[in-house]
């Protein structure tokens, strides 16, 4: 008798397969650096076994903001104005806070036209993960300097920019983002490990994801094109992530790492690279930060995270389930107080 | 435009002898930040006690401390509330206006004011009494640090010796005033008897004005619009609030803060069932209206013209995108600094077409503190419905001034939340089409984030979406879709408030909205008693017109649309709706000086008109 073996079908820990957490396919460019972003997040939905239905997907105007449409596909999701992602973010955060928040921005939605909605929601510590696809221009109406861009870097019709960049990760820190980290849209395992610490954490995980557009700023002026990156990329320390999923006990080796322990059990491992960078310290962040600057290096890694600080939901003192399906009973407040309001005005 | 001067009848003003009770304005004129608000308060609940119909109206300077301020409480046994512009007595306590106060009054006016502004020089035909503030607070008022704030209720006790107001009733608007600080009503109460005290032994009554005790007023509340607006929402079930300061909206959001942790804490968790978060900038606030309107939320802001200006691109995307969400306009005077805390009509227009390309808006015109809890209750309800921004527009002058009004009802119909798929209804029905018209009303299914069923999510995008919110820039699947949205907004033109008309085939018809409406009844009465001119009356409740307002103005040969602005807003907006052989028909009367509306203003404008027709 002949058997047909049917190979297992690959599924996560929720039984669900990765076709599952892709989206529509991509309108961006070939080769560009968000679509590899785009897949690794695929890679962190799937690996963490995150229900599609509980998460809601946002972005500003920009590539960028484009593309949450290429992921997680049944997934609801809000392209909402230029610089004012966080704003919708927040709204429906408030309305439901039983939402896993993913907001996808650019540099030039985030650091220019979106820097006031940026600061605000950052020292708000919502939880959201944040993400800024930063290739320091404006790829979407071709080309332009964003307030990412370094000093010196050149366009391809030899404008030089003059100013210096908005470090986007050090102004989180300084406000009081509890994750925040940078990262290379070409570094396949250190972006994964990030985003699924993001995932894991209950508070404002920004991550500043370079990624080079290639075809207005992949050229040899430019601080934000690949082989730049490639090259001046300044890994912090290895960074590891170790999901928690209730029975499953991961052994490792501390051997010369840092552990951080998230909220709901996971661990992030950093492997230390020099003089024990400590990532609960806003101090040494900053001045990992601010020398990587002056030695014209990319650093990236996890460069603070701080686990335990309530978040913006938790300040508000909101009901455990989603205010916007609250039943009338529990909105509307009896007639016996509506007779009170009166009678005081009497 | 030529004016012809218009004398109203003579019989308006009472002969000089004889008494005129509950028919008179007052007007106390003070320095900013000098307890005025108490005192004035004081007054104006006083006579509300005493059953007299009141309204009260503070004009107030951007300012937090030294420019002048006045305060204007009128008392009509007729029931007229809105601003009289005639003074019959005032209170003259600023130094800096005085002259100019006292050279404004008509004759036979009457003026409390103190001593050493020695105002009584200036005319002749008034009648002064001077109070010398300083000694009488002096002794009343051992603590020189408190004197400024004391001073002006001996004012209260002078006026209510001089027009007959009922002391027992002074003591309980005051003590009510001061609620729990029962020292502070101590101190205030001795300054009001030394007040009244030294009226009764030092001056003569020589003015013919009194008050009397009526029965007008049982059962019915005073309240400021933005409180009662506040009341409706928490009644209508908000459960997000997001808001950035501004004069004059802030009181909205503020009172709302203070009854939702009175009513809607969750008894069994003693947790919110709200969100309220005070944001960065209108920008901030409106996104997060529409984030929350999107997830489901019953969501708003207040703001005023500024903000409605910076909200304009978030809400034009709620009107592609189609998202619900309620927007308390507060309106008020013009841009920057100048008069911000004057009011005025002026955002109609740009508020109804708001934001880029193709959008309209529908617009709710409260006229009364009444309407502002009512219309509140039922903005949440057609944002659900009809999934897309609201907007109340009410006014400074409504929404932070007392008013009287009756009781506010408890609402006897159930939340109206609109077309909303839940996995349930996913089952039954397979799945959805998030933009197509499935009952011919323009209105879509949506679903909520967080509904577990696939085929529950979509992407909600702005201009660019077929009917399943897939991405496109096909011409012809935008103008389908823009033409449901016009479905869309003749289903808003039947279910918003419609107007109020009062017809009986006169030639004139007088259109109003908003707290236009008060001044407007005031004047109807002035034309038929003064001028034999009778009118129908049509007063206005929303935008999109219903149809009733086009066969108002296609059944009289003149139309007078009466509205504060300069630009003739809601006329405008009345010509771009009516058939062309309507327009014609339609005048305008216009205010704008930063001052409620008054009726002989009006008056005067209808008649000037008349003549000429």
């Amino acid at each position: 008798m002949a058997t047909t073996v049917v190979p297992p079908r690959k599924t996560n820990r929720i039984g669900l397969e990765p076709a599952v957490y892709k989206g529509s396919k991509s309108t961006l460019c070939a080769g560009c650096g968000h679509n590899a972003i785009t897949e690794r997040i695929i890679e962190a939905f799937y690996e963490m076994g995150v229900e599609p239905h509980r998460v809601a997907k946002f972005s500003g105007i920009g590539c960028s903001s484009k593309s949450p449409a290429y992921f997680l596909g049944s997934t609801h999701g809000f392209n909402a104005v230029h610089g004012r992602m966080p704003s919708v973010a927040t709204g429906t955060l408030l309305a439901n806070r039983t939402l896993l928040g993913i907001g996808v921005s650019g540099d030039g939605d985030t650091a220019s036209i979106g820097i006031g909605q940026f600061v605000h929601l950052m020292r708000r510590n919502l939880p959201l993960i944040y993400i800024i696809e930063d290739n320091g221009c404006y790829g979407l109406t071709k080309g332009q300097f964003s307030a990412t861009a370094d000093r010196g870097s050149v366009l391809k019709n030899g404008v030089v920019n003059d100013l210096p960049p908005i470090d986007t990760c050090a102004l989180a820190i300084e406000l009081g983002a509890t994750y925040v980290a940078r990262s290379f849209s070409g570094d396949k395992k250190q972006l994964l490990a990030l985003l699924e610490g993001a995932i894991a954490h209950r508070g404002t995980a920004m991550l500043d994801v370079i990624s080079p557009c290639v075809t207005f700023n992949d050229h040899e002026g430019s601080t934000k094109s690949y082989s730049y990156v490639k090259d001046h990329d300044e890994p912090l320390g290895e960074v590891s992530f170790i999901p928690f999923f209730g029975d499953i006990m991961v052994d490792y080796d501390p051997g010369s790492t840092t552990e951080v322990t998230l909220h709901d059990g996971s661990r992030l491992l950093l492997k230390k690279l020099d003089s024990g960078y400590d990532p609960t310290s806003k101090v040494e962040a900053l001045r990992v930060l601010s020398e990587s600057h002056d030695n014209g290096e990319v650093i990236t890694g996890l460069f603070y995270v701080k686990t335990g600080q309530p978040n913006f939901l938790d300040l508000l003192n909101i009901v455990d389930e989603p205010l916007a399906t609250l039943p009338e009973a529990k909105v509307r407040p009896p007639k016996s107080a509506l007779d009170e309001v009166m009678e005081s005005l009497r | 435009m030529a004016t012809t001067h218009i004398s109203p009848a003579e019989s308006e003003a009472a002969p000089q002898h004889e008494r005129v009770v509950n028919d008179l304005s007052i007007q106390v004129a003070t320095v900013n930040g000098s307890g005025s608000q108490s005192s004035n308060m004081v007054l104006l609940r006083a006579l509300f006690q005493m059953g007299i119909p009141i309204s009260g109206k503070n004009l107030f300077p951007s300012n937090i401390e030294g420019l002048p301020t006045w305060f204007t409480i009128r008392a009509s046994k007729h029931g007229w509330i809105a601003r009289r512009k005639e003074i019959d007595f005032l209170v003259a306590m600023n130094a800096e206006t005085g002259e100019e106060d006292v050279r404004g009054l008509d004759a036979g006016a009457a003026c409390v004011y103190d001593e050493k502004l020695n105002l009584a020089r200036l005319r002749d035909d008034l009648i002064f009494y001077a109070v010398p503030f300083d000694k009488l607070v002096a002794p009343v008022c051992p603590d020189a640090k408190l004197r400024k704030l004391v001073r002006n209720m001996i004012y209260v006790g002078v006026v209510a010796r001089l027009l007959e107001i009922d002391m027992g009733e002074v003591e309980r608007a005051l003590r009510k005033q001061f609620k729990k600080k029962v020292k502070a009503a101590d101190l205030n109460f001795k300054a009001v008897l030394a007040g009244y005290e030294f009226a009764e032994k030092n001056l003569e009554k020589r003015d013919r004005f009194f008050v009397g005790r009526m029965n007008e007023n049982a059962g019915k509340v005073l309240i400021e619009g933005n409180a009662a607006a506040a009341l409706g929402c928490m009644m209508a079930g908000v459960t997000v609030v997001t808001w950035y300061p501004i004069t004059p909206s802030s009181s909205l959001c503020e009172t709302l803060i203070t009854y939702m942790k009175r009513y809607r804490m969750d008894p069994e968790t003693g947790k919110a069932t709200f969100a309220i978060v005070q944001a960065e900038d209108e920008l901030a606030a409106i996104g997060m209206v529409m984030g929350a309107g999107w997830a489901g939320a019953r969501a708003m802001t207040s703001t005023a013209g500024p903000g409605i200006s910076l909200m304009a691109e978030f809400v034009g995307l709620g009107y592609y995108a189609e998202v619900p969400g309620v927007i308390f306009d507060i309106q008020r005077v013009g841009p920057s600094t100048g008069l911000p805390t004057r009011t005025a009509q002026g955002d109609v227009l740009s508020t109804a077409l708001l934001s880029h390309g193709d959008t309209k808006h529908p617009l709710l015109f409260p006229a009364s503190v009444g309407e502002c809890y009512s219309m509140a209750i039922e903005a949440f309800d057609l944002a659900e419905e009809l999934q897309t921004p609201i907007f109340v527009m009410s006014d400074l002058d409504l929404g932070m001034n007392y008013w009287m009004s009756e009781s506010f009802p408890y609402p006897d119909k159930p939340l109206k939340r609109g077309k909303v798929l839940d996995a349930e209804d996913l089952n039954r029905l397979g799945g959805f089409q998030r933009y197509k018209d499935v009952q011919g009303d323009g209105i879509g299914y949506r679903t909520l984030p967080g509904t577990n069923h696939p085929a529950a999510g979509y992407f909600t995008r702005g201009s660019g979406h077929n009917e399943d919110a897939l991405y496109t820039e096909k011409g012809e699947l935008y103008v389908r879709n823009m033409d449901r949205l016009e479905r869309k907004f003749e289903t808003a033109r039947r279910l918003v408030p419609g107007p109020v008309i009062e017809q009986a085939g006169h030639d004139v018809g007088v259109i109003a909205y908003g707290t236009t409406h008060w001044a407007a009844m005031e004047c109807r009465d002035q034309l038929a008693r003064e001028f034999g001119v009778q009118t129908d009356y049509c007063r206005i409740r929303a935008f999109p017109f219903a149809d009733e307002v086009a066969a108002f103005v296609r059944s009289h040969a003149r139309v007078y649309a009466v509205e504060q602005n300069r630009d003739a807003q809601l006329a405008g907006l009345l010509r771009l709706s009516l058939p062309g052989e309507e327009i014609g028909r339609l005048r305008s009367v216009l205010h704008y000086d930063g001052l409620p509306i008054d009726a002989r203003s009006i008056t005067d404008a209808i008649m000037t008109q008349e003549v000429g027709s």
